[in-house]
């Protein structure tokens, strides 16, 4: 058994065999990560470079801790302080790098598709670790696979996306991947935060955060992406955190137990207040833990692949 | 296909294997049993159910290893292999391990072994049993304490032992 795909670069090129592979892959990682000497030999011949364009603090450090926990060789690359602010373009950066011997490529990028266009021109495997609006693959495979260990399985549960549907690379890849597994999809924002036509989709869309709320198993909240907006699509932060802010007290007043969950950083008295982040409910730390097991299982499977790469 | 152990052989000789470990293991105070995944853990199970009805009042820690991350063939061998469950939950720091696996041929599953025992813990010593060594095939330097049979095979050849709780049936065979 092996992955269907050569490179990562969204939850929309994959089969749910395939996300059914990487969880359980990712058990047998989160598995090694609980022993005393949490590292395994397997990618000891493998060069790994960390290709960040955008900032990042959680998915950089988390790939690196993958990598090393793998023995992989890893650099890391930031486009500030690079030849990128002397006009290099972004094959001649890749191609660079990988004259170096390098076996895969963990990308970044503020542009849509990036790391797609990349694939096509260099040959090396490539994860996406986010891309402009578009994918964030392994934040929707850690997010599922949280959801898998807190709920044990996907299928026909109910699970809430609330807050920046517009601007989360986050929301579309979650979207795609809870959709492949059985589960049951709605989007939750202002409307000038949810994009038209997403309910082609096949989500539902509501605006009313406590239904949606009354309605879930999981919420998984987002964060209002200011730096993407380049127009303002709501009047204030405060009147956001008023109409679609979630608190104890709310959570408190449900009927059910849900699961909330974040993509970090949070912005706290926005979208969550501490009360409800740092609550019982939350599963905010699990996911931070997960995420390194997850990344492992998709390194260790597409390393796996590199035979299958054009020379 | 050719047997090599009927149903009945095979469990005279989990018995004599059972009766050699405690002859140098005792009451097993300081002994732990690990049996390899994914195979090997078969041959495991038996030991240690045997070793319960012969060695009553003994508590055995028994643990499964799973080698997959730890093989020196991962980019080369073509073919991507999928974990089983490892499942050690105490440590085998100055203990004497027990590493019990089905079949003995290149010695490369049990090189892969070691290296993923240490990483729980500096043990004693460790011993090697084995229910088939395949004689003459090894390409490391590593020998089984206890051997259920010794078979001389080419490479060429191929041997199986199946068991009842996976295979419906308990034999060895050569293909």
């Amino acid at each position: 058994m092996s992955l269907s795909v050569k490179h990562l670069l969204g939850i929309k090129d994959l089969k749910p065999e395939d996300i059914d592979l990487i969880f359980r892959t990712a058990d047998n990682f989160k598995d090694v990560l609980q022993r005393p000497i949490k590292k395994v030999p397997t990618l000891r011949d493998t060069t790994i470079v960390n290709l960040f364009y955008e900032n990042s603090t959680r998915t950089r450090i988390s790939f690196e801790l993958a990598e090393k926990r793998l023995s992989a060789d890893t650099i890391n690359f930031t486009a500030s302080g690079s030849s990128v602010s002397k006009g290099e373009t972004l094959i001649d950066t890749a191609n660079n790098i990988l004259a170096m011997k390098v076996d895969m490529v963990v990308m970044r990028h503020s542009a849509s598709g990036a790391p797609h266009f990349l694939s096509r021109h260099i040959n090396a495997s490539i994860v996406n670790a986010g891309d402009g609006i578009n994918e964030h693959p392994t934040q929707a495979l850690l997010d599922g696979f949280s959801i898998r260990e807190k709920l044990g399985s996907l299928k026909g549960k109910k699970i809430a996306i609330i807050g920046d549907i517009m601007h989360s690379r986050v929301a579309l890849s979650n979207i795609y991947l809870l959709q492949k597994m059985g589960a049951e999809v709605i989007v939750c924002g202002p409307p000038t935060l949810i994009p038209k036509h997403i309910t082609a989709m096949g989500v539902s869309v509501s605006y009313d955060v406590r239904k949606t709320l009354e309605w879930c198993d999981v919420a998984n909240v987002l964060r209002i992406q200011l730096e993407r907006q380049s127009k303002p699509l709501f009047s204030s932060l405060r009147e956001y955190s008023l109409y679609y802010g979630i608190d104890k007290a709310m959570l408190d007043s449900l009927k059910k137990d849900i699961v909330i969950m974040h993509p970090g950083p949070i912005n706290r008295g926005v979208e969550l207040n501490s009360d409800a982040a740092d609550s019982k409910h939350s599963i905010i730390l699990d996911q931070v833990q997960n995420g390194v097991a997850v990344r492992m299982a998709v390194l260790y499977l597409l390393a796996g692949k590199k035979e299958e790469l054009n020379p | 296909m050719k047997s090599l152990f009927t149903q009945k052989q095979l469990q005279i000789t989990i018995e004599r294997l059972a009766h050699q470990l405690i002859e140098n293991h005792l009451d097993f105070a300081d002994t732990v049993l690990i049996g390899m995944q994914p195979r090997g853990v078969y041959l495991s199970d038996r030991i240690y159910r045997k070793l319960q009805e012969l060695v009553p009042g003994a508590r055995i820690p028994y643990g499964k290893l799973d080698i997959t991350f730890y093989r020196d063939d991962f980019n080369t061998s073509g073919e991507l292999h999928i974990p089983a469950e490892t499942d050690i939950d105490f440590s085998i720091e100055n203990r004497k391990v027990v590493l019990i696996d089905d079949v003995l041929y290149t010695g490369r599953t049990i090189r892969s072994g070691l290296d993923a025992l240490l990483d729980f813990g500096r043990p004693r010593n460790v011993e090697l049993l084995v229910l088939i060594d395949r004689r003459f095939t090894r390409e490391l330097p590593i020998q089984p304490d206890y051997t259920g049979m010794n078979v001389d095979s080419v490479a060429s050849q191929k041997v199986k032992v199946l068991w009842k709780e996976k295979d419906k049936k308990d034999e060895v065979v050569m293909i």
